[in-house]
């Protein structure tokens, strides 16, 4: 059997992982036996097959593909679709939990889970045929057939309903122009999600496959975030797309959202564990690095940077569990859902500044997982809906007024 | 071929120790539980592997309460088909020795694992008295097993080597590390286990054989003396006359 310290790819040793989960509040009680079973083996899977590799694969910016088996059997991909498809039929509690576990690891693995759940296999079992349904979804579960969703556009980012992407009618099939930007997944995807707007104005949804003529995949190179998670563009010129691909009743831009929502969801979740990460590292770190003569943990400032964040990842874990409880009894609004991901993800990147300082110069380096994290953040406070514009979703909410068009 | 794996639970590697009631009981507060490690990644994982090549089935029995539902539902998520509980406190080893053999008798089962001991109690116990009250052979410290019709070839982990032995079945085994390798349970086995019985069985009337007078907890780490490497007098002095171990 294979030695699970050692990366086997380029033989170089592996640092052990020494993360331990915090639960000051005991939320732990709030789950169920099944939820924590689902969440401790997602959690000792990461352990195994993610922490010895991710450093490596992050900073030679690689996805590592050998991981999407894996993914499928802890159940990352799709866990809430019914057993008939190839899901798990589990709560949206489960799926959250299995999210905050695969963070804990990379935010780019979880991406590649957030997409191929809540943004490939809710659409097409949500809105999708039933021959749709049977063709991919049970194949998308098990990470042999791979999916992305595409929605941004070059000029058409936190106002997707601007976008530029057109479908014809074309008797069989429709004419599908356009491409679309900042997709993860899309340069190894088997199949994209695809908006794009038909000949009355409305966005229409539809599943296009890899090897359609006229279909390209371009990679985006020089990021320093997310750099274990391939993204790039889609490009659509004159790709025809059979109208059995189409979804056949949604209209607008609530296909989209409703997607959206649950991925953000998923968003809440996940933040939570790549801040427990830097928590649980700079814990550590603050009670073995001495410092005039003292552990640094021994130092009021430092105590006070350590103290307020398991104070905000105790509250974003109730946030999390609450939003659960809501989303499993089908009543989480998308602001309520706004609220949790803007919150969460914010209070995971403010967590991973601090904890880099409290590493000081070890800080800044891959011997640690913070600046990883703290790199990756940088997307996930941008992606599925910016900061700002998820504090405009609450601010219309609370007030009745759209300060979206200034 | 029937397996039977004697499984148990333990607080989590990482659990802050402490007594209550004057030193006699252990403070179960805030204590997360696990799966006895030597149960879970080497006892079930080989039963199951032995059953996935030989054909049969994998049972798991626990003496204990509601509470351990838990740990059994993750044995069936690894692969076990089905589980016994046996409905009560598990007070000393005799008791649940006992209360598993009780089962076992009526149940013809080929090999009965066990882990070599639990991580908290680390008593080793009850697969010899399981053993003894089955009238089986033993083998304990068991670090690899195979299984060829109803010969088993079993290697033990001795002082400073290895012993092969050879039994028939039935018989127990206690296993140690190198048996066989953790699975994670994964998306489906968890779902199946929802799905799988767990038989919860009333004890027979035993009485435990011990109690616990106290526990004592080891002296706290004092703090470490760095020693020149060039004052080897000082090294000596101070092995003598501090840590008296020369
Ligand atoms: C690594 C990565 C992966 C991604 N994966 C995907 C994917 O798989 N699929 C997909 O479709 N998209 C994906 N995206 C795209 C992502 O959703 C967009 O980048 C995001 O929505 C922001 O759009 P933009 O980059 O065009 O920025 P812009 O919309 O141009 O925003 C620029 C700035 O202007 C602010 N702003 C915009 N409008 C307003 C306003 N009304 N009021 C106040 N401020 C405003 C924004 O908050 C932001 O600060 C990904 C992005 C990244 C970085």
């Amino acid at each position: 059997m294979s030695n699970p310290t050692v990366d086997h790819q380029n033989g170089r040793a592996a640092k052990t992982d020494l993360y331990q989960a915090h639960d000051y509040m005991l939320v732990d009680e709030l789950l169920t036996e099944e939820q924590k079973l689902i969440r401790d083996s997602a959690r000792a899977w990461v352990k195994k097959e993610v922490s010895p590799i991710i450093e490596d694969y992050a900073e030679r910016a690689e996805f590592p593909s050998q991981l999407l088996k894996g993914l499928g059997e802890i159940g990352a991909f799709g866990p809430t679709i019914p057993e008939e498809y190839g899901g798990a039929g589990m709560d949206y509690t489960s799926y959250g939990l299995l999210m905050q576990e695969l963070e804990r690891g990379d935010s780019g693995i979880r991406s590649t889970a957030s997409v191929q759940s809540s943004l490939v296999m809710f659409p097409i079992y949500k809105f999708g045929t039933e021959e749709q349904r049977r063709k991919y979804l049970p194949k998308l579960a098990t990470g042999e057939m791979m999916g992305c969703f595409g929605l941004t556009e070059p000029d058409h980012g936190s106002n997707p309903g601007g976008m530029l992407s057109t479908i014809k009618d074309a008797g069989d099939h429709v004419i599908l122009n356009g491409s679309k930007m900042w997709i993860s997944n899309s340069p190894f995807a088997d199949i994209a999600v695809v908006w794009a707007k038909d000949e009355e104005g409305k966005i229409r949804g539809m599943v296009v496959e890899r090897g359609a003529e006229g279909f390209t995949t371009p990679t985006i190179h020089k990021k320093w975030s997310l750099r274990a998670s391939a993204t790039g563009e889609l490009v659509f010129e004159d790709v025809k797309v059979p109208k059995e691909n189409l979804f056949p009743d949604i209209r607008g831009l609530r296909g989209p959202l409703t997607c959206l929502s649950s991925a953000r969801f998923g968003i809440a979740w996940g933040a939570i564990g790549a801040a427990s990460d830097c928590y649980d590292t700079a814990l550590r770190y603050s009670q073995e690095r001495i410092q005039f003569d003292k552990p640094i943990g021994a130092f009021q400032l430092t105590q006070k940077k350590l103290a307020e964040m398991i104070t905000e990842i105790t509250k974003a874990q109730l946030l999390a569990w609450r939003l659960g409880q809501l989303k499993d009894q089908d009543r989480a609004t998308p602001a309520q859902i706004s609220m949790g991901k803007r919150n969460n993800v914010n209070m995971a990147l403010e967590i991973a500044r601090e904890c880099r300082q409290i590493l000081g110069g070890a800080g800044i380096s891959g011997e640690y997982p913070i600046m990883r994290h703290m790199m990756n953040l940088e997307s996930v406070v941008t992606y599925e809906g910016t900061h700002d514009i998820h504090l405009l979703i609450t601010g219309m909410d609370v007030t009745g007024f759209n300060a979206f068009k200034g | 071929m029937k397996f039977l794996v004697c499984i148990s639970k333990t607080p989590d590697t990482t659990t802050k120790i402490g007594f209550v009631d004057g030193n006699t009981r252990f403070d179960t507060e805030r204590v997360q539980y696990i799966l006895n490690p030597y149960d879970e990644w080497y006892a079930l994982v080989r039963a199951i592997e032995l059953k996935e090549s030989n054909g049969g089935s994998v049972t798991v029995i626990n003496v204990g309460s509601a509470a351990n539902d838990a740990i059994i539902r993750k044995a069936l998520a690894i692969g076990a088909d089905d589980a016994v509980r046996i409905n009560a406190e598990d007070t000393d080893a005799f008791f649940v020795a006992s209360q598993i053999a009780a089962h076992a008798k009526d149940n013809a089962f080929d090999v009965i694992f066990a882990g070599k001991e639990t991580i908290d109690y680390n008593g080793s116990e009850v697969p010899a008295m399981l053993a003894e009250m089955l009238d089986m052979p033993f083998v304990s410290y068991a670090s690899h097993l195979d299984l060829a019709g109803n010969e088993a070839t079993i290697s033990r982990d001795i002082e400073g080597g290895e012993e092969v032995v050879s039994v028939q079945t039935p018989f127990v085994v206690s296993a140690a590390k190198g048996m066989a390798e953790q699975r994670i349970p994964n998306m489906k086995g968890i779902m199946m286990s929802k799905r799988k019985p767990l038989n919860v069985v009333e004890p027979t009337a035993v009485e435990a054989t011990s109690v616990i007078s106290s526990y004592t907890l080891p002296p706290a780490k004092s703090e470490v003396k760095m020693v020149d490497p060039e004052n080897m007098d000082e090294l000596v002095q101070l092995l003598h006359n501090e840590a008296k171990v020369l």
